[in-house]
This record gives structure tokens, C-alpha cells and sequence, in this order.
């Protein structure tokens, strides 16, 4: 019995929490691509970076914050810089949408020429955030760095194997849960939010019906943006900001939308959940864990690891193609909210 | 036509004579990248010996040297070339003092210092690869080759009673020789390398690299890979998930910022970094500080020797011509001959122009073997009280 445990707190360490964490930050990442897709029909290559651009914007608002001696005891000061980062971000999206989207909205562009727009708005984010905070590492967590230690909780259990839970962790976790709420029940239940709906699912009708596409248009720029910002610092929080690692982010949060169903926000949720488990239960080694549950002294000779961590970011591609080719249009069938 | 020839020849030797007046001196290390925190006292160091140079008047007649800069970004081989190429045919050097990293550096020598046949000394570029690599003889090292470090490495871990390490490398030439390098001497002196595995640079996330090393286990991690970048997140996130206490940490892993971002959990971590206690390092550190930076920083010494070296074997050959005076590296740094040390280059400039022969010790107690590069000798590190303390010398 004990052996069990010991097997799934090796496992919950490894794998299930790191795995978690990794997953909303994903799903958050997604609900902005998603969103975009739905509404505007368009894939939104520029998301990571303005996930950069928020998590800048509350790396600078935490500083100035500290220096002016506000912080929130045992939780990350950032979580109180998360509101000056939203706002900064949707201001980035609504001015990208006035002075580049907007034009080729009224040209009525192919969607090809958008996504190649975004990867032009890419570019112009990541120079700026270079110019502002330069290319360099920046840590910017405090407060308490963990909720359970990983040697505290072998005190607490007396198991042979820890478990730790960083903060961030857990932060992490609970802002995308609220998040996730809120914006399922702006969707649903507030008249804007099913106006929104509606312009989603069939535009011409959407537009007889006398719903205003402009401000439908602004509405989805700032729930993206707000999104951005926010899984943006979450993730900066939990493994420190670098500003190089979020264009390598847009892989796996496409992966995560189009897998659940590009347009389809409980889609986005789950196919971020789906990446982050199969990365981390494709690469990790088995081998104390099959120590663990089977019975004797046995151990395994090799690390009992189905593909080496290299392949990581291979691992989102393969789900990708095999998803595409079994059912095109994600799990969650997508294309509307 | 064949006098146009001639006189285009002797116009091409009048102008080579004439630039001998200024030398220059590319040090191309890696400002930006993996091991930025490292480079500025590099530069430093072989700025501190152009400069000592310069303040004699002794060098080839009266001739100024000049350092100029390049980024060699330590991991991007493109971008290294690049500077490499600008500084070879735009600012005509003539000299490398550089690179630092070994990916680059092969690179850079391969593509840009054997096409254009100029000297580069590399203070930092510690491949065994690069003791075999094909280099018409441009290319030495006051580095150490790794295959020595490999043996140092065993020899602590053996001394310290670790018998039982994982491994893990930054995936390039510097990471994997340095990896195999340790691998085959620690299994040689008895120990068990339970896993010897990569990572990349640069990464947002090292949880899954990290749970594959906790699951082969191991008394303790060496961690092959830069201080500033994937090195320093593995290091956080084994220590995070309580994977390992404790890690060894080679020459690419020491310096000061290490133990500054990671705090109290590397107290106890063991290391080694090129270095010795012979009296020129002291007397290094001593100028270095006159200098206004630290001298006793991970491979500032070697780069001090490494621009002292093409300086000496240019006096030496009475040319600043690469294909003059490559044979004459090997000369003045080893014996017979007056030592030199650091503060003394001046006096050894004379000394060479004089007819004389020099050993140069320099900061490092230079001594090139083989293919050109330093036998190598190693300081302990320990980190104590959030700081590295070397505690021997190998």
C-alpha cells in the first residue's frame, strides 16, 4: 500500500502538478487564439507575443510596485500588477486592430493574408519588447515561493518520495479556473456576450439582427488581450519572464486549439490539458514508478521513458497530425463560440 | 604586364609594412547569450594586456595595438562567423583573441580564420574536439582541452565520496565532449553514471528534463551547461522538485551570478574552473583590480594570456602577418627562456628585441601542449555561505 503512494506522489511531483500548471497556462493561451478564430477568422500567430508584452508590462508594474514597498504578504506582488498589465495589453491589441486589422477588415482580406499580417504584428511586438526590457532573463516572483515543500510533506507523510507545490503553481491554477468562469459567464449569460455568440455563428444573420459588428469586433480584442495578459504572467510567474520562450509557446497553444477545436472555447480548455499531460506522461522515465508497484526489490534496468525529453515539442505535432487526420475539426467540433 | 605585377606586389608589401604601425586585435567573445555575465571581465582581461603593451611603446618598433570587439553570442555559429568575417575583412585584424565557446569557435576557425590564414587564441574553448580539428596551425587554447577537465572532475567526485551521478549537458560541442569526457573518467575510477542526458538552451521549462534525471537518481548532478541559461534552470527546478541537494558544477557553471540567482540551496555544490595558484594569478588579480574589474573571474586570466601571447609571437617574428608568426606561439610560451609574468610584458618586449628567448607564464601558468593548448590546471570550487571559495588546486 504504501508502495502505491509513494508511486503517486512520485508521479503527482513529476508529472501531475508541473503538468497542471503548464496546462492552464496553455488553456489560457488557447481561449485568446480561439476567440480570434471565432470572431474575426483569422489564426492569431501574434498571440505569444503580446503574452510577452503583458508579462513585460506586470514585470515593470511588480518593480514599481516593490519599490513603492506594496506587496501581498506570502502571494506574488505581480497578481497586483496583473490589472495594469491587462489594461496595457488591450490597449496593444484594440491600437494593432485600429491601425493594421481594421483596414484589411474593410478590404474584406482572404484569411491567409490575415494570418500573415499577424505574423507581421509579431514581429513589430517582439522588437518593441526587446527595445523596452531587452532580451535579457528577468525574475520577478516573491512572496512565499512554495505552498508544500517537497521535504516538509515526507515529514508530513512519512512517504519516501516528496511532493512540492511552488506558489506559482498553485496561482496559476486557481486565476484560470476564475478566468475560465468569468468568461463562460459573460458568454452565456450577459446580452453582449451572446451577441457575440450569434456574430460568431453566423455573421450576415448576426448583422440583420442588428447587432453592432464594430463593437463586437472591440469586445473580442479586449477578452484576447485581457487573456493575453494574464496567461502571459502566469506563466512568466512560474518559470521566470524570458522573453524568447513565448514565440516558442505559439506551437503548443495552436496545437491545443485546433486539437479541441479551433472556435471552441471548452475545446481550447481541454486540448490545452491534452498537450500539457502528453508532453509530460510521453517523456517521463517510468522506472521508480514500476519499482514501486511491482512487487520485490525489482527495478528496471533502463528508465522505462517512452521518448526522450528532446522530443517534447514533437509531441504536440504528432497529436496535432493525428487529430487533423481522424476528425478535422477538433474534438469539440469548432469554428463557433 | 609583369611589371605592373611587380609593382602591384611591392605597393601590396608597402601598404603591409605601413599597417604595421596599428595593430589590431579582434576579441570576439559572447556579450550577448549564455555566459553574458562572464565576457565583460574576459574582454577585460585581454584589453588590460593591449593596454599594458601600449603604455611600454615597446611592440614592434613603437607600433599601437587596438582591440575591437565582436559578439560571438557563445551558441548561434552564423552569427559568430559573421563578426568573425567583419573583423577579419572590414577592420582587417590581425589577430583573433577568441572565441569563447567551443561551437562557435570551431566554427569561426573552420570558416573564417583558416580561409583568411589569421591567428586566433581562444582563452575559453575547452572541446576535445578542437585538439583534432584541422587548423594549418592558426588555432591554440590557454584553455584546457576537457578530456583533462574529465579527469578532474572523477578525481573530485572520487575524493568527495560521490560514486553514483547523473549527468546532463547543454546540447553542443562544449556540453557533450565535456559530458563523455567526465562519463569515461568517472567510470573509470569506479563511479556509476546512472543517466547522461541533454538539455537546450534557452527553454521556458526544464520540469520534464528535470523528472527524467530524478527518476535515473544519483548522489549527485553535474550539470555540463552555462550559468546564465538552461544550467541555472535545471539547477532551480531539481532543487524545486527535490530532485538533488547537491550538483557538481563544471567551468561553464562558475561564476558569481550563479549562487547570487539560486540562494541558499547550492550551498555544498562542488565545481572546478581552470585556474592555479601560481604567483601570476595573484599578481593578475592585483592589476585587474587596478584595472577597476575582477581578476579572478572564471577565464579573465586566460584571456589576458591569450592577447599577451600574440602580442610576444609577433615581437618574436618581428611581423604581424598570421603566417609569420603562428610558429612563434608555441615559442614564447613555452620554456627555455626569461619567465614572464603579468605586469612584465613590456619588459619581455624588449627582452625579444633584443634577441633574448621568454617563457611566458602569465596569469595562468601558460604551458601549451600537443595541438597548442593548455595543460591545465584546476581550482576547487566549493560553494559556501551563497558564494564559490576555492578550497584546492588539481
Amino acid at each position: 500500500m504504501i508502495d502505491i503512494l509513494n508511486a503517486l506522489a512520485l508521479l503527482a511531483n513529476f508529472v501531475i502538478v508541473p503538468a497542471l500548471a503548464y496546462g492552464s497556462q496553455l488553456a489560457l493561451g488557447a481561449l485568446g487564439v480561439t476567440m480570434i478564430y471565432a470572431v474575426l477568422r483569422f489564426s492569431n500567430f501574434a498571440h505569444g507575443e503580446t503574452m510577452s508584452f503583458g508579462a513585460m508590462i506586470s514585470v515593470l508594474s511588480t518593480w514599481g510596485l516593490q519599490e513603492a514597498g506594496i506587496t501581498i504578504g506570502s502571494l506574488p506582488t505581480a497578481l497586483l500588477a496583473l490589472p495594469i498589465s491587462i489594461v496595457a495589453t488591450v490597449c496593444v491589441c484594440l491600437l494593432s486592430d485600429r491601425l493594421i486589422y481594421r483596414y484589411y477588415r474593410t478590404q474584406k482580406a482572404a484569411p491567409v493574408t490575415y494570418l500573415i499580417i499577424s505574423v507581421g504584428v509579431l514581429f513589430i511586438l517582439s522588437g518593441v519588447i526587446r527595445f523596452i526590457i531587452g532580451p535579457k532573463d528577468q525574475i520577478f516572483a516573491d512572496g512565499q515561493r512554495f505552498i508544500l515543500k517537497a521535504r516538509a510533506f515526507k515529514e508530513m507523510t512519512g512517504l519516501d518520495q516528496g511532493l512540492a507545490i511552488k506558489t506559482t503553481q498553485g496561482v496559476t491554477v486557481i486565476t484560470a479556473v476564475v478566468i475560465v468562469a468569468l468568461l463562460f459567464w459573460f458568454l452565456n449569460q450577459t446580452r453582449t456576450g451572446k451577441s457575440m455568440r450569434a456574430y460568431s455563428d453566423n455573421e450576415e444573420l448576426a448583422l440583420l439582427s442588428g447587432i453592432n459588428p464594430a463593437r463586437v469586433v472591440m469586445i473580442t480584442w479586449i477578452i484576447t488581450g485581457a487573456l493575453a495578459a494574464i496567461a502571459g504572467t502566469l506563466y512568466g510567474l512560474d518559470k521566470g519572464y524570458k522573453p524568447f520562450t513565448y514565440l516558442g509557446l505559439v506551437l503548443p497553444i495552436f496545437s491545443a486549439a485546433i486539437v479541441g477545436g479551433v472556435g471552441n472555447p471548452v475545446g481550447a480548455i481541454f486540448g490545452g490539458f491534452v498537450i500539457a499531460f502528453s508532453e509530460m506522461l510521453l517523456t517521463f522515465a517510468y522506472k521508480r514508478v514500476i519499482a514501486y508497484l511491482t512487487p520485490g526489490e525489482w527495478v528496471p534496468d533502463g528508465l522505462m521513458q517512452l521518448l526522450a525529453t528532446d522530443y517534447k515539442l514533437a509531441v504536440s505535432f504528432v497529436i496535432l497530425v493525428i487529430v487533423l487526420l481522424i476528425k478535422p475539426t477538433g474534438m469539440f467540433s469548432g469554428k463557433t463560440l | 604586364m609583369r611589371k605592373l605585377l611587380i609593382a602591384l606586389f611591392s605597393g601590396a608589401m608597402l601598404t603591409a609594412t605601413a599597417s604595421a604601425e596599428d595593430v589590431k586585435i579582434g576579441i570576439i567573445l559572447g556579450f550577448t547569450g549564455p555566459i553574458e555575465s562572464l565576457t565583460p571581465d574576459m574582454a577585460a582581461g585581454a584589453e588590460l594586456a593591449i593596454a599594458e603593451v601600449n603604455g611600454g611603446g615597446k611592440f614592434m618598433g613603437g607600433s599601437k595595438v587596438t582591440g575591437i570587439r565582436g559578439d560571438s553570442t557563445c551558441v548561434d555559429s552564423a552569427a559568430a562567423q559573421a563578426t568573425a568575417e567583419r573583423l577579419v575583412t572590414s577592420d582587417k585584424v590581425n589577430a583573433i583573441m577568441g572565441a569563447d565557446c567551443s561551437g562557435v569557435t570551431g566554427a569561426i576557425l573552420a570558416n573564417v580564420a583558416m580561409a583568411n590564414g589569421v591567428v586566433m587564441i581562444s582563452p575559453s574553448a575547452t572541446s576535445p574536439g578542437l585538439s583534432t580539428a584541422e587548423d594549418n596551425g592558426l588555432f591554440f587554447r590557454t584553455a584546457p582541452s576537457d578530456a583533462r577537465q574529465g579527469q578532474v572532475v572523477a578525481e573530485i567526485l572520487k575524493d568527495r565520496g560521490f560514486m553514483n551521478a547523473a549527468i546532463t549537458y547543454t546540447n553542443n560541442d562544449y556540453g557533450k565532449g565535456l559530458a563523455d569526457s567526465i562519463e569515461s573518467n568517472f567510470k573509470a575510477v569506479g563511479g556509476t553514471v546512472t543517466i547522461n542526458t541533454s538539455h537546450e538552451e534557452g527553454k521556458g521549462d526544464y520540469s520534464a528534463e528535470v523528472a527524467a534525471l530524478a527518476q535515473a537518481g544519483g548522489d549527485i548532478l553535474i550539470v555540463a551547461g552555462y550559468l546564465d541559461q538552461g544550467g541555472k534552470a535545471i539547477i532551480q527546478s531539481s532543487l524545486d522538485t527535490g530532485a538533488f541537494d547537491i550538483f557538481y558544477l563544471p567551468d561553464g557553471m562558475i561564476g558569481d551570478s550563479l549562487p547570487a540567482a539560486i540562494g541558499d540551496g547550492l550551498n555544498g555544490s562542488i565545481g572546478d574552473v581552470p585556474g592555479t595558484d601560481s604567483p601570476g594569478a595573484a599578481m593578475f588579480v592585483e592589476l585587474a583590480a587596478k584595472a577597476g574589474f575582477k581578476g579572478d573571474g572564471p577565464f579573465s586570466p586566460e584571456s589576458y594570456d591569450a592577447a599577451a601571447l600574440i602580442m610576444l609571437a609577433m615581437q618574436a617574428a618581428g611581423s604581424t602577418n598570421s603566417q609569420d608568426f603562428k610558429s612563434k606561439v608555441m615559442d614564447v610560451a613555452n620554456a627555455p627562456g626569461k619567465k614572464v609574468f603579468p605586469g612584465d610584458l613590456s619588459a619581455a618586449l624588449e627582452y625579444i628585441a633584443a634577441g633574448g628567448e621568454v617563457d611566458y607564464v602569465g596569469a595562468s601558468a601558460v604551458e601549451l601542449i600537443g595541438p597548442g593548448e593548455s595543460a591545465g590546471s584546476y581550482r576547487e570550487i566549493l560553494v559556501d555561505g551563497g558564494k564559490n571559495t576555492t578550497v584546492g588546486f588539481r
